[in-house]
């Protein structure tokens, strides 16, 4: 078995709304010390073993997950030993 | 003219697009299921707004892989006039029908109002019924309909003359003003306000029913032969 973690953010050159609502109520809050807030999505998959597992997971993101025209994305793959 | 309205789990925009089409245009609709996979019987295809899927993951992003996509592509492909409203355009932009990607509005807010949209295009099939640089009152329901897209494709989309209706007060951060796009061809459209909600004067507006004689006009001076 796998466990993927996908990593989706919005690319640097595209303006994050949300981001930077929450960084406005942070520094309500008093903490002046947060320059930039970037809001992004995380998803867990798991995965039946499989020998493509990194090419099939790239392959998910720029086709669903992740919106490639204004989205980066990255994953993390570890392998998971059922008990 | 035999419309075809597209209808995914989660559409609620289809009804006012039957509406608009039977009842003020007078011309033939039926609903099509999502899961269908033949278009050919329609001369024009309508993808309405709403939440397909629920709007899970991104806007679109589900919808774009429904059986009926396939025969969407189809469709445009052969010239046949393709609208898409709201989530409908969003479906568009996901189903790569049309360049760039929408996101969350720059105030984070829904926005439900007329708002006034400038004709910058009157030369598509869509909007021939329209004078040049004429103002209408359509109006606008959504929560992510601030359209993006980088420099390079603006410069292509101004060249190409895609822009089609532009926000006069730019209501949700979208580039350059853009309310409404068609593919390089000219027979896919995709607009986040709501023409078949400005349909009759009883709605506050009736300019949205210029675009479905636009469309209706064009298909007549193709395929009706007067003698």
């Amino acid at each position: 078995m796998f466990k993927v973690k996908v990593y989706i953010t919005l690319r640097e050159s595209v303006l994050d709304p949300q981001g930077s609502a929450v960084r406005s109520s942070l520094h309500a809050l008093s903490y002046n010390e947060v320059q930039e807030v970037r809001i992004g999505k995380y998803l867990e998959l798991t995965l039946e073993k499989n020998e493509n597992v990194d090419a099939r997971v790239k392959e998910m993101c720029e086709k669903l997950l992740a919106n490639t025209v204004i989205e980066d994305y990255r994953y993390e793959i570890e392998e998971v030993v059922p008990s | 003219m035999r419309f075809a309205c597209i209808v995914f789990p989660g559409s609620n925009c289809d009804v006012d697009m039957y509406h608009a089409i039977r009842d003020e245009l007078g011309e033939e609709v039926e609903y099509v299921w999502h899961t269908e996979t033949d278009l050919d019987r329609f001369d024009g295809i309508l993808l309405p707004g709403g939440f397909s899927y629920g709007d899970y993951l991104r806007c679109g992003a589900i919808a774009r892989f429904s059986n009926v996509m396939e025969a969407v592509k189809k469709a445009a492909a052969e010239g046949k006039p393709v609208l898409g409203v709201c989530n409908g355009f969003q479906v568009l932009l996901e189903a790569g029908l049309l360049p760039g990607a929408m996101r969350r509005n720059e105030n984070l807010k829904f926005i439900c109002r007329p708002v006034t949209l400038v004709v910058e295009n009157n030369q598509t099939m869509f909007t021939t019924g329209y004078e040049a640089s004429q103002e209408i009152t359509i109006p606008v329901a959504h929560g992510e309909g601030n359209y993006y897209c980088d420099e390079e494709l603006l410069k292509t989309l101004e060249a190409n003359k895609q822009i089609v209706f532009k926000y006069k007060d730019n209501p949700n951060g979208s580039i350059s003003d853009i309310a409404g796009i068609t593919n390089e061809q000219g027979n896919v459209l995709g607009m986040m306000p709501h023409p078949e909600r400005a349909v009759d004067q009883l709605l506050g507006s009736n300019d949205g029913l210029q675009l479905f004689k636009s469309i209706l006009r064009t298909w007549r001076e193709a395929h009706v032969v007067t003698s």
